[in-house]
């Protein structure tokens, strides 16, 4: 007795439930690979899972065992040229001590202290999020529903020509057709019979006049059905097209950096991993993200990314020439209305002296009505100058939106960011 | 070849109807061989569903534990790198036998798995005199079903992790949660739900007649056992003697019984993992005869469907090269050596058994007075039903075998400076050869031997086991988790004591901090 049973369409992820439980009781663990792995990748590089090494001994599930030490036979097979009574060398690696067996080597197995797995990209976002929230991510698609999308909404008698609907336009022609040709039909069938009935008669009795009438009425009629038109400009329909407001689901991110003679490399490659997780994080929100990059010393450039991190340059700083181009591409490319703007500034502090009170006002008039969100951070294990403090006076304005972090070396960089974006718990109660 | 070739069906695709038609006929040759087998229950099921599968050791439904999901991210990580395959079958000691086939295999495997798990483990489950006695095919999947729902009532009433540690510390005493000696009472569901409240609150309180006359020590000093006054016990009935009066080997049993502070949910889950451990029993004790025999009947069947031209070339020499896959046993200096494979080893007696029935030399004659030239298919069904690993291996295990995998014995002794070869594949060696690889296989030699010797309930209720130690080898570094754990399913001081040959070696405690008054 046989049943087959196909359980191919049966629920999927059995063991999702026991997999949380496993990820949920190590999180510490895979927490701490997860961080490693966000300061070494690259930005192109998050798209991906990470393999995540546990050690063997921190979720091994003990039970008693033996352990090393002590006689013990063993039977293997493949004998190719022992003999009985043979003497082997014992293979390195086991510990010969004949205490009371206190080796120290482990009992089986070599080379499997790490237990490995691989979490799915998912999973791996997760946990660099865990905790996180983008700031303001609410206010902007409820508040400027201004981009305007194409929707169809039905057919209009008038229209554009490549707009035409072929299908309904046809199926008015072929209705108007049927109705403007049936009462001729109808009178042409009636003058047909009136004809044929003439035509049955006795020949004596055929009134030939009427034989002619009814002939003339009949081509007069045919003629008419002929000229009911095979399409007309009223049976033409057209799509219409009507506008419908969209919330915003694009965001641009602009990144911000001084690349004056006093950032350092490894100050831009720790500005690098805060850019990357912004835009990682901002991704994961919007459908589309577009990253604008400003280098500035003296004078702002926009650039491209490569430039942006790796090209050298050396100079003074003046910090508003980058806050004076960010406000023009907003101007000219991202009105603020459509997009979701976020900047992102790195700098080591360092700033002309007149300059940081400009940035101030730039910040406060023009740049913060139009933000979501202003991050900045100072890459310097120094005492803060003037820019912090003309800083510290926008944050205080702009307490939600405007945020300021120092950076001291990359293992700040995560804590950092997570404190930057950490869920705002006064908004939640 | 005078049959006429009509193969069911070629190529490699298969369909539900292709796959019936070639279960009837296997059905037809099984009833010919008397293979007598549970219904079958053959579900087809994708590769994630069978990692599921894996991770939760083949039972069809399982409580939710962190360890089967580190399980299934292990499984799923050697399969993504294809450091191995998955198994093309897994089969379940239930009544239907419920056996599950990966939609990616070919027809021939289908087939192939057909023979060997439908007929081949299915009649062994139903045969062998271990899993007779020790497991209740009936009924497993209806327990599964009650302690899936019972784990998952706990963990809402009484929080998640409570449940985890709680079935942490049974699974590490998983295998001493077994009856070696006494036949468990069957387990049904229905009964266990229909008594499980009614349980609990007798168990209750058993533990606390138990536990109720114990004495406060005064000021926190522990009486010596026995220094009770007949005041405190006028009947005597703790008058002397240990409790338990005699060792107990199950010590998960013993737990369910005399712990003294778990509460009745408790109890019943520590009841679960033992139950469940008892169903695995068997099959820890007959890897090698339960392989050996599957493989024995799919080779045997596959044949037979060959030779009646119910599969074509094409198929039976895809099955060949699978088979002689399973069947591999790389020498202990290949690469891919990694133990004795027990599909190898088994399938390799059993072929002797019946060589050994239909063709025996002088030497089988004289090895095998009793089974040489017997009927060969009632000599395996003994075989079979009468076994374990063990002693099938002592018994069976022929000289012909042991040259044909070209078998050696090594000692290992700490205390000498070489690995000896104390014996090989020849006329001095064999019954030495045999009878290491029959203790090899000995549960009782695999794992060490420990018993609970003394719970203190006249004294400071510590519990004491012993491991009886063998050969000089000592228990491997898990054992203070291990006793940990215990301890925590205790609620007081656990002590093991190494003993061999009556003189202690070793002693460990949990909680260490007390080795200082320890004696």
């Amino acid at each position: 007795m046989t049943y087959f049973i196909d359980r191919r369409p049966n629920a999927k992820h059995k063991s999702a439930v026991n997999r949380q439980r496993f990820l949920e009781r190590y999180r510490k663990h895979i927490k701490r690979s997860v961080e490693e792995a966000v300061n070494r990748r690259s930005i192109t590089d998050m798209e991906r899972g990470e393999k995540v090494s546990i050690p063997t001994k921190d979720i091994s599930e003990p039970v008693f065992q033996h352990g090393p030490g002590g006689a013990r036979q063993i039977v293997s097979p493949g004998n190719k040229e022992f003999l009985e009574g043979d003497k082997i060398r014992r293979p390195s690696g086991q510990g010969g001590g004949d205490g009371a067996g206190e080796g120290g080597a482990s009992n089986k197995g070599e080379g499997d202290d790490e237990f490995a797995f691989t979490l799915s990209r998912e999973e791996f976002l997760e946990f660099v999020f865990d905790g996180l929230e983008l700031p303001h991510l609410q206010r902007k698609p409820l508040k400027s529903l201004e981009e305007i999308k194409m929707v169809r909404a039905g057919l209009a008698r008038d229209g554009v020509p490549s707009r035409i609907s072929i299908t309904r336009s046809m199926r008015e022609a072929y209705a108007r057709r049927i109705a403007m040709r049936a009462p001729i039909k109808r009178a042409l069938k009636e003058a047909q019979e009136a004809l044929a009935a003439e035509e049955r008669k006795d020949p004596v009795l055929r009134n030939p006049a009427r034989i002619v009438e009814l002939k003339a009425e009949i081509e007069r009629l045919e003629k008419r059905i002929e000229a009911v038109p095979f399409i007309d400009t009223y049976d033409l329909r057209y799509h219409q097209l009507a506008a419908q407001p969209q919330p915003s689901s694009q965001a641009v991110m602009f990144c911000v950096m001084d690349v004056s003679g006093s950032m350092t490399q490894n100050h831009k490659d720790i500005a690098k991993r805060f850019f990357l997780l912004l835009y990682l994080f901002l991704e994961k929100h919007y459908e589309k993200v577009e990253l604008v990059f400003v280098r500035h010393h003296t004078a702002a450039r926009e650039v491209n990314e490569e430039e942006f991190f790796y090209s050298r340059e050396t100079g003074g700083t003046i910090v508003s020439s980058a806050l004076n181009l960010v406000n023009n591409i907003i101007d000219k490319r991202y009105p603020a209305g459509q997009w979701n703007l976020y900047v992102a500034q790195a700098s080591d502090g360092d700033n002309w002296d007149d300059d940081s009170n400009i940035c101030r006002d730039l910040l406060v008039k023009k740049l913060m009505p139009q933000l979501q969100y202003y991050a900045y951070v100072e890459i310097t294990p120094h005492e803060h100058q003037s820019l912090w403090h003309e800083y510290e006076t926008v944050a205080e304005q702009f307490s939600e939106r405007f945020a300021m972090r120092q950076i001291v070396d990359a293992g700040d960089i995560y804590p950092v960011f997570r404190e930057l974006f950490k869920r705002r718990l006064s908004q939640e109660q | 070849m005078s049959v006429a070739r009509k193969p069911i069906a070629t190529g490699s695709d298969w369909n539900f109807d292709v796959l019936e038609r070639f279960d009837e006929e296997l059905a037809k040759l099984a009833d010919e061989y008397r293979l007598d087998t549970y219904p079958n229950q053959i579900e087809l099921i994708t590769t994630e569903q069978m990692m599921d599968a894996y991770a939760s050791v083949g039972m069809p439904v399982g409580y939710h534990h962190w360890s089967f999901g580190k399980q299934f991210l292990a499984v799923e990580q050697a399969y993504k790198r294809g450091q191995m395959g998955l198994a093309y079958e897994l089969v379940i000691n239930s009544n239907p036998c419920i056996a599950y086939l990966m939609e990616e295999n070919t027809l021939m495997m289908q087939v192939l798995v057909i023979a060997h798990a439908c007929y081949g483990h299915n009649s062994f489950f139903k045969g062998n005199y271990l899993f007779r006695a020790w497991t209740d095919a009936d009924s497993i999947v209806d327990y599964l079903v009650f302690a899936r729902k019972y784990i998952a009532q706990c963990e809402e009433r009484h929080g998640v992790q409570a449940v985890e540690q709680l079935l942490d510390a049974c699974h590490a005493l998983q295998n001493y949660g077994v009856d070696r000696y006494k036949r468990p009472s069957p387990i049904s569901a229905e009964e266990e739900v229909r008594r499980q409240e009614e349980r609990e609150a007798y168990l209750q309180t058993q533990v606390n007649m138990l536990w109720r006359t114990i004495p406060e020590p005064p000021n926190g000093v522990s009486p010596l056992p026995g220094s009770l006054h007949s005041d405190d016990d006028p009947l005597g009935l703790h008058n002397g003697g240990r409790y338990p009066s005699e060792p107990q080997e199950n010590l998960l049993y013993f737990i369910e019984k005399n712990a003294p502070l778990l509460a009745p949910w408790q109890r019943e889950i520590v009841r679960i993992v033992r139950k469940l451990a008892q169903y695995f029993y068997p099959q820890r004790q007959t890897q090698v005869m339960n392989e050996g025999w599957a493989c024995f009947w799919h080779y045997t069947l596959m044949n037979r469907l060959y030779d009646d031209g119910k599969v074509d070339e094409g198929l039976m020499l895809e099955f060949l090269q699978s088979h002689s896959a399973v069947i591999n046993q790389p020498g202990f200096d290949s690469p891919y050596y990694s133990g004795i494979n027990p599909y190898a080893l088994g399938f390799a007696i059993f072929m002797d058994i019946k060589r050994i029935c239909e063709a025996p030399t002088d030497e089988d004659r004289e090895w095998f007075p009793d089974i040489a030239g017997s009927p060969w298919r009632d000599t395996v069904e003994f075989a079979m039903r009468n076994f374990k690993d063990e002693s099938f291996i002592q018994q069976f295990l022929s000289p012909k075998v042991m040259r044909d995998l070209k078998l050696f014995l090594l000692v290992d002794d700490d205390q000498v400076e070489t690995l000896e070869v104390a014996a090989i594949h020849n006329e001095r060696g064999y019954r030495r050869v045999r009878e290491a690889l029959s203790t090899q296989y000995a549960l009782s030699v695999r794992e060490p031997n420990i018993q609970v010797v003394e719970a203190a309930i006249r004294g400071d209720r510590s519990l004491t086991l012993n491991h009886v130690q063998d050969s000089r080898r000592p228990l491997g570094r898990s054992v203070y988790p291990v006793i940990r754990h215990l301890q925590q399913l205790w609620g007081f001081p656990v002590h093991l004591v190494s003993m061999e040959e009556g003189r202690v070696t070793r002693r460990y405690q949990w909680p260490i901090e007390e080795e200082s008054d320890a004696s």
